[in-house]
């Protein structure tokens, strides 16, 4: 078993990628691997409460991350100043997650076998 | 070393896919394993066999196409990547009713199985073009 780190860095609706990056991470899941995701920069607002796509080419994003707790992916982590200079807290998030403080990254990033940043 | 590889932007895109295939080329000659690269996201585009560009642009799809050949590295892009941008093989082609065979030689197309199978089995797991 490999342990993997997804990094999400992007936010919402900037293009397919999000919906691509989440085929990974619940395929990962699927094959019992170790799973942990890390929000970073911009990758905060796909957790953000009361997004309205109004555009109606716009399929919603945030209902995708719900669905990672089937897939047994655990682990998600918000980076502290990442949400703070967004001008976020938790309780502007969908779920409940752990967060981790930018000086701690470095550490957090080596502890995984496979970093896959989108 | 065991490599697996990932690429995701498409060839007109960004220096990553170039970058891949020079370390590629290294890798192989210093004695090194690529088995398999994958191929997602925008990466999808590398194996679209009807890309014609301007002479004086590398060639870079027959630059992968010989090294499927010549090295046996298994060249996969990903299904859902694929369709989702209408690079269509032959035989999925008839099933949605297309004539297309966009496939260039030495790409296959197949499932983000085979992509974490690349990754179990490698030392080290590289993405270009993120």
């Amino acid at each position: 078993m490999k342990n993997f780190l997804f990094v999400l860095r992007h936010p919402p609706h900037e293009g397919a990628g999000i919906r691509e990056s989440l085929d990974m991470v619940m395929t990962v899941a699927a094959f019992d691997q170790s799973v942990r995701v890390l929000f970073l920069d911009d990758g905060v607002f796909l957790l953000k409460l009361g997004q309205c796509p109004h555009n109606p080419n716009l399929k919603p994003t945030s209902p995708l991350f719900a669905a990672l707790e089937i897939y047994d992916v655990e682990g998600l982590w918000v980076e502290q100043e990442s949400l703070a200079e967004r001008g976020l807290g938790l309780a502007n998030l969908i779920l409940p997650v752990q967060t981790i403080r930018r000086e701690e990254i470095a550490f957090f990033l080596a502890t995984a076998d496979i970093v896959v940043a989108c | 070393m065991k490599f697996a590889i990932q690429i995701n932007s498409a060839p007109w895109e960004s220096q990553g896919c170039e970058t891949a295939y020079q370390f590629s080329r290294a890798a192989i000659s210093l004695g090194h394993e690529i088995h398999r690269i994958f191929f997602y996201y925008e990466g999808a585009y590398n194996g679209l066999r009807w890309m014609a560009p301007p002479e004086e642009e590398t060639p870079l799809l027959r630059r992968w196409s010989a090294l499927a050949t010549e090295q046996s590295v298994d060249l996969v892009i990903c299904i859902s990547a694929a369709q989702r941008r209408g690079l269509l093989e032959q035989t999925e082609a008839k099933r949605v009713g297309k004539l297309d065979d966009d496939l260039a030689f030495g790409f296959r197309i197949a499932g983000l199985g085979l992509w974490i199978d690349a990754c179990l089995k490698a030392d080290r797991f590289l993405v270009f073009g993120a």
